[in-house]
């Protein structure tokens, strides 16, 4: 690891003033990403700003259907959390999955959401809920921010502070684990909301997390199982490496998203 | 007896393990200590034009930059293979050369080209960052075809072609002849997946230099801390063997990969010198995967035919064996003798004939990785096995059953002559446990959740107790594979027994001492095992090939044998009986027929004092062995694997898994069990997620657990293990060694139940999803 200086702030404020003071300043969350990748030489940042002391970055509210999750929240506590389970199982049992233990009590929200790993789960979950980012200066909808792989709306030095979304009549996540690392190698979310049927995909992508306008389409006018039968999922587009060509993932697609769709 | 052989009892070393008490290289910090980084090639093949180390030299807690030419310029010499092996038209292999830090070609990713020595070990690979080599790149072949293809791009300038040779064993023409007369012919491609080891504890060397003694000091992470001397002195004249002291203190498993002295130790053992500074170099992940040596990459073509009753007449098999950019220590042995001697199974095979292309590739050295051939061979042969009962409509077992070897001592047309064995009696203990009858009933009711269920069994036989000295210097070795041991019997009759073997994971401090216990009644605690210093222990040949307790053992036994008569002889003496009426149990040396007994401490005591021993009898209480094997043992064992797979993803998933092994003479059950525990892991692994893959610019793939698959409890079922023993009758103890079986038997058993599973018998391995959800979509189009 290259030297840095570590920081460690108290307040959403004091991160944001202490990251633009920064010669090349990254925000710290849970470190699961970041440290590893600094272990590695591949980041160096001047400067790292812990944001894992910030009260108000921190929490699930739930208020009727409205839910709203602090950054800082680990993906154990959003697995765990009761209310949330209430209005919204399908995003608890994907925190569930997230990793090991180890990782689920230092993981955040925030800086998976942040990293917008091609094979993370949540941003299948974010932008099939149609949530909203909140950060240090504006609100982003999901379908604006995740831009392509490890890439995101985000400016410089902006801060994600939470996500709200309004929890789905149903909605349900069904991932295929890639064998080796455990992310997701196809990882599917569908929620029926307000604003109707929404399915994101995430692992099985060429470019990172992407909604699939047919399966919506086909589950708008029947929301089970057997309506994406008739649906064909092409494999332009989609991820070939070690562990499964785009055929391979074009297939579970459709087979995880059934299987969101039959849990939902 | 409580703790004797065959007793359950808990390891001793453990306590230490489990406790965070366990002593590994990467513990111990030396006085004055630097630390070295490497700099490594990121081409697979280049030429190297210019080296300019001038940035890094003048960064802070620089102590030297070191490079090839001053390496070889000081006299260190190139790393060799230790096993010759000729070709079949007589020629020798061709070995290319190999010095620890590259002067002029690199020749895959990893390959050493500088070493930064620094205080500490940021700073050692902060300044190695800033080291600048200018390569031109070369066009490299990172695969087996690539390297044997026309126009290939040459690896080394002595092996025309890449070959390293073209080897065969038994008869070409009558094996020929009997398959072309054969009423079925089975033929298959078969690859064997390339590994990494893994090993928990990656490699580590910290070494000292004494001015004023011109002496070495090396620990390291090694399974054979006396060959790692021998070779650092003898062939890379690092220091000669009374000047060089080698400890392997706690090693957190080996798996093959820690026989082999790589260019970390030679580097840091002249630095130490070259400074005056004791240095320490730990692998970091990356460096494991890009370093340390794999194991497997075959692909071989085999062809097995029968008669119209169904006995196998003949087996020809062409391998084509990848040995990666440089020959490492025992690499030529393992596609050969250790691999092609094995390919009569369990079987009566009459005619057996197979050659093996050995080829240079721009990847990472192999050799030796857990079972080390015997699983390559395994694999072919009870694949076709499998495949030929299904090609001829026959029971898989009942085949294997026919053609069975029931009559021992057995002479294998390959070399090998198998002592003891009751191959039916394992095949039927496992088809019971796993209720082979009820099977169809099983896949019934898979069926109706949407699931296919297979079944696939294996008959696995592998040598150990590796090996006869004489035997394998005719075959080409290097050295001789016996072992030895000392025992020392202290005055107060406590006793140590220093032995060659090491122990890296294997429980030698509590098996070795029950071997002891079980010999005179001394509780387990009074016994020490000392192993891994080359200053505290006799010349040894280390563990590897499952040797341990076949022949390290044995070693033991014979040194026990001595102390026992010396012991009877100062019993009878006290005792004033004659030597034939002394028995020793319980920790006692009794006069038979009389109350008349000593306790074990008192002989110590009389040795020791030598107040009243028998006249001419020398004082001291200490023995010590050779034992050179008259045979290899050989394990076999028969797996029976069961597997559910869901057809729309090609997840696999094992649902019973039965173990029947025969390893002789058990010493420690617990011990045996959790030897197949992991050996079967590791053959799940190969079978279901593990691969080394290299693109073709010979860039590694796999080299994090990112993306290299190590199998995790949850891949893994909960295993029946089963005995059904008999006795190897060319060892004192009756041991056959169990280290590898696991991991040679497993594979085939994995695959057989899973291309049962799905109807194709095209299926390679690691059996990941996306390849088993392609070969059902072969077969469903086959089917239409
Ligand atoms: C062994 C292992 C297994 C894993 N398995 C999975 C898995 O199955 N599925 C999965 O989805 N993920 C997995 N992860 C990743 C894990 O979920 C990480 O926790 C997550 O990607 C990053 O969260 P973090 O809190 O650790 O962020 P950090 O590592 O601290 O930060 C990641 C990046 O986000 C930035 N960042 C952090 N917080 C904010 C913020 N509030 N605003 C703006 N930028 C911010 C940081 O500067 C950094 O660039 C795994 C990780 C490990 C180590």
């Amino acid at each position: 690891m290259h030297n840095t200086t570590y920081h460690k702030a108290s307040s959403a404020a004091e991160a944001a003033s202490l990251l633009s003071g920064a010669d090349d300043g990254a925000l710290l969350a849970g470190g699961q990403t970041l440290i590893p990748t600094m272990k590695q030489r591949l980041a160096a940042p001047s400067d790292l700003v812990d944001i894992s002391g910030v009260a108000e970055l921190k929490g699930i509210s739930v208020s009727g259907s409205s839910v709203t999750i602090g950054a800082m929240t680990t993906h154990a506590e959003v697995a765990s959390s009761a209310e949330l389970r209430a209005v919204c199982p399908g995003l608890a049992d994907l925190a569930g999955h997230i990793g090991d233990p180890a990782v689920r009590h230092r993981g955040t929200l925030g800086g998976s959401v942040a990293n917008n790993d091609p094979a993370a789960d949540y941003p299948a979950a974010m932008l099939a809920l149609g949530a909203t980012i909140k950060t240090n200066t504006r609100e982003i909808a999901a379908d604006d921010f995740f831009q392509s792989m490890f890439t995101t709306a985000l400016d410089e030095g902006e801060m994600i502070v939470s996500v709200s979304f309004e929890a789905p009549e149903k909605g349900a996540y069904a991932k295929f684990p890639n064998p080796a690392s455990r992310y997701a190698m196809c990882g599917v979310f569908v929620a029926k909301g307000a604003g109707g049927v929404r399915v994101a995909v995430t692992g099985a992508g060429d470019d990172g997390v992407f909604r699939s306008a047919d399966m919506e389409a086909a589950l708008s006018s029947n929301f089970a199982a057997d309506a994406l039968d008739g649906v064909t999922v092409s494999p332009n587009g989609m991820l070939s490496d070690i562990h499964g060509d785009a055929a391979y993932r074009a297939n579970l697609v459709k087979v995880m998203a059934k299987r969101a769709t039959a849990a939902a | 007896m409580s703790e004797g052989i065959g007793a359950p009892v808990k390891r001793k070393e453990d306590k230490r393990f489990i406790t965070g008490a366990g002593r590994y290289t990467d513990d111990i910090k030396l006085e004055n200590q630097a630390y070295a980084a490497f700099v490594r090639s990121p081409h697979a093949h280049a030429n190297v034009k210019s080296i300019d180390k001038s940035a890094a030299e003048g960064m802070d807690g620089v102590l030297a930059v070191l490079d090839g030419k001053q390496l070889t310029g000081d006299g260190i010499g190139n790393i060799i293979c230790g096993w010759a092996i000729t070709s079949k038209d007589g020629s020798p292999m061709n070995m290319g050369a190999w010095s620890a830090l590259a002067t002029d070609k690199v020749r895959y990713v990893g390959d050493a080209v500088v070493a930064v020595i620094a205080e500490t070990k940021a700073q050692a690979k902060e300044a190695a960052e800033a080291v600048v080599v200018e390569y031109e790149e070369l066009p490299a072949a990172a695969h087996i075809d690539a390297a044997l293809a026309g126009g290939a791009p040459q690896i080394h300038d002595n092996a025309p072609g890449n070959v390293i040779y073209d080897w065969e064993i038994g008869e070409k023409d009558p094996t020929e002849a009997a398959i072309a007369g054969a009423a079925h012919v089975t033929e298959m491609d078969i690859t064997n997946n390339r590994l990494s080891p893994n090993a928990m504890e990656p490699r580590s060397a910290i070494t000292k230099y004494d001015a004023a003694e011109d002496h070495y000091t090396l620990y390291t992470t090694s399974q054979n801390p006396h060959v790692a001397r021998l070779v650092l002195s003898a062939f890379y004249a690092v220091a000669p063997e009374h000047k060089l002291r080698v400890i392997a203190p706690d090693v957190g498993g080996g798996f093959g990969s820690k026989i082999y002295i790589y260019p970390e130790e030679i580097v840091c053992l002249w630095a130490a010198m070259k400074t005056k500074r004791s240095i320490k170099w730990t692998a970091d992940r990356t460096e494991a995967f890009l370093t340390d040596a794999h194991g497997r990459d075959h692909v071989t073509t085999a062809k097995m035919g029968f008669d119209a009753s169904g006995n196998i007449v003949g087996f020809h098999v062409s391998t084509k064996a990848n040995f990666g950019a440089y020959m490492s220590l025992f690499s030529s042995a393992v596609p050969t003798y250790l691999y092609a001697t094995l390919l009569s199974g369990t079987y009566n095979i009459p005619n057996i004939y197979c050659e093996v292309l050995a080829c240079y590739t721009n990847t990472v050295p192999i050799d030796a990785y857990r079972g080390a051939g015997r699983p390559e061979a395994s694999y072919v042969v009870e694949r076709m096995m499998e495949t030929a009962a299904r090609e001829m409509g026959k029971d898989p077992a009942e085949l294997r059953r026919q053609n069975f070897i029931n009559e021992f001592p057995h002479q294998t047309p390959v070399i090998m002559n198998y002592d003891s064995g009751d191959f039916e009696g394992n095949m039927n203990q496992a088809m019971e446990a796993a209720d082979w009858a009820g099977f169809e009933a099983r896949k019934a009711e898979s069926a109706a959740h949407g699931k296919l269920r297979g079944i696939g069994m294996a008959c696995y036989i592998e040598a150990c107790g590796i090996a006869p000295s004489a035997a394998v210097g005719s075959l080409g070795a290097g050295v001789g594979l016996w072992e030895s041991a000392e025992v020392r019997v202290n005055p107060v009759g406590t006793i140590e027994i220093l032995t060659g073997s090491h122990s890296h994971g294997q429980g030698h401090e509590t098996t070795f001492a029950q071997v002891v216990a079980d010999r005179f009644g001394v509780p387990l605690d009074s016994v020490q095992i000392v192993h891994g210093d080359t200053d505290k222990v006799q010349f040894g040949m280390g563990t590897y090939g499952s040797r341990s307790g076949p022949v390290g053992m044995s070693a033991i036994v014979k040194a026990l044998d001595k102390v026992e008569a010396k012991v009877k002889k100062i019993g009878a003496h006290l005792l004033e009986v004659t030597e034939a009426d002394i028995t020793i149990e319980d920790g006692q040396v009794k006069a038979q027929g009389t109350n008349k007994a000593l306790g074990w401490h008192e002989i110590g005591l009389a040795a020791y004092t030598a107040h009243n021993l028998p006249p001419d009898m020398e004082p001291g209480l200490k023995e010590g062995a050779f034992y050179d094997p008259l045979n290899f043992t050989f394990p076999m064992g028969c797996f029976i694997c069961e597997v559910e797979v869901d057809p729309e993803t090609g997840k696999t998933e094992i649902l019973k898994f039965v173990a029947s092994d025969d390893f002789g003479v058990i010493i420690n059950p617990m011990i045996v069990e959790g030897q197949v525990h992991g050996g079967i892991a590791q053959g799940v692994g190969q079978a279901l997620l593990e691969e080394v893959v290299y693109d073709e610019s010979g860039q590694q793939l796999s080299a994090s657990y990112m993306d290299y698959t190590m199998p995790r409890a949850d891949d893994v079922p909960s295993y029946d293990v089963l005995h059904h023993n008999t006795k190897c009758t060319t060892n004192p103890l009756g041991i056959k060694g169990c280290g590898e079986a696991g991991a040679i038997g497993s594979p085939p058993a994995v695959i057989n139940a899973i291309t049962n599973a799905i109807g194709n018998n095209d299926l390679s391995m690691p059996a990941t999803p996306s390849k088993v959800w392609a070969a059902l979509g072969a077969a469903k189009i086959a089917a239409e």
